[in-house]
């Protein structure tokens, strides 16, 4: 093996990936095509005395699946799962004008997931499309939906890259019980982004920056052409134009399961400074979480971009609650138990809800249609809302879920 | 060389450096009886009655100790990677032309790197002790010309006392001291908290000189090296760089899947019952065991529970603890941070410890086995429980033991360590190379949850109802290769013994081949 020699980037016909001595889980693929005498493997990797047969086997498989017969290859290997080193040759092959048959990873059990229309969404944690180490342990930290970015984290040199290595993640990765999101990119773009989402385990699709009404439908459209998987839709709104069009937005498409706001290019649109206390998109949000409700959808807050800052995040979920949103967007892992915890009930409301869940499946036992509590009738939006609050005090640990029981023989 | 199976089923030497080496008998197998060693008679008519020791310059006091071809050298790593003592000595020593040496320290650090050199031109011709970065390198590169043999602070004690190791010369650089000898490391512009790695050595050496750049008159208040054990004590400019005697050891980590690590082995703390009024905790210099100290004292403050005493490797957060009165005591071994030296001197109830009163396993019992829990990092470990410390995967030696081996008789043993480290397993069928046997270590922590010993069914009982995730190992292991692709191939090594790694008791429990 032979690595010495490192031929300038301009002389390859292809490559994709990261590379340098601070490469993690990921690795950078050179391809130059030649006229004959085969495949040459050039291969320097962190994890040659633990898996360097293995990569090369895989190498040679991938050139056979890609078409690719006379090639010189040269892999510098960080670290890089066999669905990364994938999607990394595949990305290199494309980009050397190679256009082949996809190189698909098997779609693992694990990969295999449902999801619902009303499910949670208090917390979705967004990772950068084009950065596999992220993906790996994301649904560890517990956020209701993982995020697989290919819109702002991603540069627009690796846009092509990045949409092979969020399509292998989705067949490959265990994102556990989290919804399994993807932003997509903005116009035709994002369009072609869901040819290597669609049909590969995307429960729900992100699509940014939405002013009108068609942008949504186009999504919908062009997703009933490519699947016949039920993935939901979240219009993101962005602009001024946005929030006006929030309502007609919120009801463009039957896929649509929430409506959420994205406020930095919000501020950026009105040409004012995005504030702590944030008066300045008072308004949007309002406007966005009535447009969502009026729809039936779930309304969902931007991102809290200060990591540091645990306690500013706290405060500012707690005051997304009170205006009415149902969740927040998480930029790392340790924002999630925050998140998830000041979207909990109080005591004094979940007590509250468990005394008027009682009423409403005693009322529901005798077959009566009128629940009341004491001398006082419960209207049934009420009661809704308390079986939602139950929910959520189960799902979040400060409610056993055998309550009713227990409530019932005390 | 003959080799034997000892009985964790590794083949290991009979004879090493020279010297009869015993084979692992198993946990508490051998039995010793006879008389430890003891250090030569002196007199103190020999001594200045001025008690005034001092000589010029290090040179001088090795030259008067009668430096000469094949001793053994000792020094101590109070000052880590900001020692600039022992590289010092074996400059003189090829000065003097003295050759094949054997350094003999309490663990070495990056900037030992320098005495690559000496071990190639004969002047040193092996190391005793951990060899972490380029000392590891090099020797598992089969370029030392003795066998490195790896102990633990309590088995370095262990075999300074009872003569398996005997130590000519102690070079004791401490940051003040007197002119008799007594030396103390809280104070000082070197100061690194305390001394007790070099206590064994000022005890048992033929021979003990005290290095200082901060000589105060007599008496040198509070000692913990005795000048009644000092030969000679030579001034010098400067004992070590402060600010790497405290390095970034003591950095909480921003790895959210090590935090997560940490999180969990807090709450198991919590959830099984060992988090209760007296209870007592050692948590390493590492950043998951840093944030379990900050996960644990929050839980502790929510629930109103005060340790009875925790072990240090001592830092700014264990010191927050006892100045919060969460612990009444840290029995410290190392201090890591400058609020860890403050401390020491400041607070009353922040003592000084050595290997003896902590670890040593020759000794009418240690601290080790009366804390209620411990959390420990490791290399790999396998599905028998079984830990490595010392080398990789692919068998390069990286690492020292320290104090792992001799925590690991708590009455719970935690690892914390992530299931796969860049794609590399943790988690595999049998570990590399032996260091701790899975009978002494109850729980493995990972990210993705925690593995149980099944030995420890009351620890799998007590921690139903917990919300951190129970895993069996084998179902994790294959978890583990599931992501990274399979099971790694194994380092291909020669025959060649490079480094032996000796038990609390000194037997060998394993050792480190030559990479091919």
């Amino acid at each position: 093996m032979s690595t010495s020699q490192e031929l300038p980037s301009e002389s390859w016909s292809g490559s994709a990936g990261a590379r340098g001595p601070k490469v993690r889980s990921d690795c950078w693929v050179g391809l130059e095509l030649a006229e004959s005498g085969g495949l040459e493997l050039e291969l320097v990797s962190t994890v040659e005395s633990y898996y360097g047969d293995g990569i090369r086997s895989l190498l040679r498989t991938g050139c056979e699946a890609l078409g690719l017969v006379n090639v010189k290859l040269r892999v510098e290997d960080g670290g890089a799962y066999p669905w990364v080193m994938m999607a990394r040759l595949e990305a290199a092959a494309r980009d050397a004008g190679i256009a082949g048959e996809d190189w698909l990873p098997e779609v693992d059990a694990v990969a295999t997931t449902t999801t619902s229309r009303d499910r949670f969404r208090r917390s979705r944690l967004y990772l950068p499309g084009n950065e596999p180490k992220y993906m790996i342990n994301a649904a560890l930290h517990g956020p209701d939906a993982i995020i697989l970015d290919l819109e702002d984290s991603v540069a627009p040199s690796a846009k092509a890259a990045a949409r092979l290595i969020v399509r292998n993640a989705l067949r490959q990765v265990d994102f556990g019980v989290a919804e399994r999101m993807v932003r997509i990119n903005q116009g035709e773009l994002g369009l072609g982004d869901l040819e290597f989402i669609a049909e590969h385990g995307c429960h729900l699709v992100l699509i940014p920056k939405v002013e009108d009404p068609e942008e949504v439908r186009a999504v919908d459209r062009r997703l009933s052409e490519l699947t016949d998987a039920p993935v939901l839709l979240m219009p993101i709104i962005e602009s001024a134009k946005g929030v006006i069009n929030a309502h007609s937005i919120a009801e463009a498409s039957e896929r649509t399961v929430a409506l959420t706001i994205g406020l930095e290019d919000y501020t950026a649109d009105l040409g004012v400074q995005r504030t702590r206390d944030g008066r300045e998109s008072l308004f949007a949000r309002q406007t966005v979480i009535n447009a969502a409700r009026a729809a039936g959808l779930q309304a969902i807050d931007t991102v809290h971009s200060d990591v540091s800052d645990p306690e500013g995040l706290r405060a500012a979920v707690m005051e997304a609650r009170g205006l009415g949103f149902e969740g927040k967007g998480c930029i790392h892992p340790r924002q999630i138990p925050i998140v998830h915890e000041a979207f909990l009930p109080s005591e004094a409301e979940v007590s509250k809800a468990c005394k008027i869940v009682l009423a409403f499946r005693d009322a529901e036992a005798r077959g009566l249609g009128v629940v009341s509590l004491g001398s006082k009738m419960i209207d049934p939006p009420v009661v809704k809302r308390a079986l939602k609050t139950v929910e959520q005090a189960v799902q979040g640990g400060i409610l056993i879920e055998s309550w009713e029981s227990e409530e019932g023989s005390a | 060389m003959s080799l034997q199976e000892n009985s964790a089923g590794r083949q290991v030497p009979t004879e090493i450096n020279g010297r009869e080496a015993i084979p692992y008998m198993g946990v508490g197998g051998r039995k010793m009886d006879g008389h430890k060693a003891a250090p030569l008679i002196r007199s103190a008519a020999d001594y200045p009655d001025s008690g005034d020791k001092r000589v010029d310059n290090l040179k001088a006091a090795l030259v008067n100790a009668g430096l000469r071809d094949g001793m053994v050298i000792s020094t101590h790593h109070h000052f880590r990677n900001g020692d600039l003592i022992a590289n010092q000595i074996f400059d003189i020593a090829k000065e003097l032309g003295v050759k094949d040496l054997v350094w003999f320290p309490s663990a070495s650090f990056p900037c030992h790197e320098h005495l690559i050199q000496y071990l190639e031109d004969g002047t040193i011709h092996h190391i005793e002790g951990s060899m972490n970065g380029p000392l590891g390198a090099f020797c598992t590169a089969g370029k030392m010309r003795g066998m490195g043999v790896l102990r633990s602070h309590g088995g370095r004690w262990q075999a300074i006392s009872d003569g398996d190791m005997h130590i000519d010369i102690a070079v004791i650089a401490a940051p003040t001291a007197d002119a008799f000898g007594n030396a103390t490391g809280d104070r000082g512009p070197s100061a690194c908290g305390l001394l007790g790695f070099a206590l064994a050595d000022s005890l048992y050496a033929d021979h003990v000189i005290a290095v200082t750049d901060n000589l105060v008159p007599f008496p040198c208040l509070p000692w913990q090296i005795q000048g009644n054990n000092v030969d000679q004590v030579v001034e010098v400019e400067q004992v070590g760089i402060p600010e790497k005697i405290v390095s970034g050891t003591t950095q909480i980590t921003k790895s959210p899947d090590r935090l997560l690590i940490a999180e969990h082995c807090a709450k198991f703390v919590r959830d099984t019952g060992i988090m209760r009024d007296g209870f007592s905790f050692q948590a390493g210099a590492g950043g998951t065991a840093l944030s379990f100290a900050i996960y644990l004292k929050e839980m502790m403050i929510q629930a109103g529970v005060t340790a009875g005493f925790v072990r240090g490797g001592s830092n700014k957060y264990l010191v927050e603890m006892l100045e919060e009165g969460l612990t009444p005591v840290i029995l410290d071994g190392q201090t890591f941070d400058l609020d860890g030296v403050r401390s020491m001197r400041e607070n009353a109830g922040h003592q000084n410890t050595s290997p003896f009163t902590s670890y040593n396993f020759h000794g009418k019992g240690n601290f080790a086995s009366m804390l209620d829990v411990v959390i420990l990092g490791a290399t790999e470990v396998d599905t028998d429980f079984n830990a490595n410390v010392v080398t990789h995967t692919d068998g390069r030696l990286l690492h020292g033991i320290g104090g792992w081996q001799n925590c690991l008789a708590s009455k719970c043993t935690i690892l914390a360590v992530p299931s796969f480290r860049n794609r590399i397993p943790v988690i595999l069928d049998e570990v590399t190379t032996l260091c701790g046997p899975g009978e002494l270590i109850d729980v493995i922590a990972t990210e993705r949850g925690l593995c149980i010993n099944p030995r420890r069914t009351d620890l799998l009982e007590a921690s139903k109802g917990s919300s951190v995730p129970i895993l069996e190992i084998h179902d994790l292991k294959r978890e583990v290769e599931r992501i990274c692709g399979g099971a790694p191939q194994r380092a291909k090594t020669t025959d060649e013994l490079v480094a032996a790694i000796q038990w609390v008791d000194g037997t060998t429990i394993d050792c480190v081949r030559g990479l091919s």
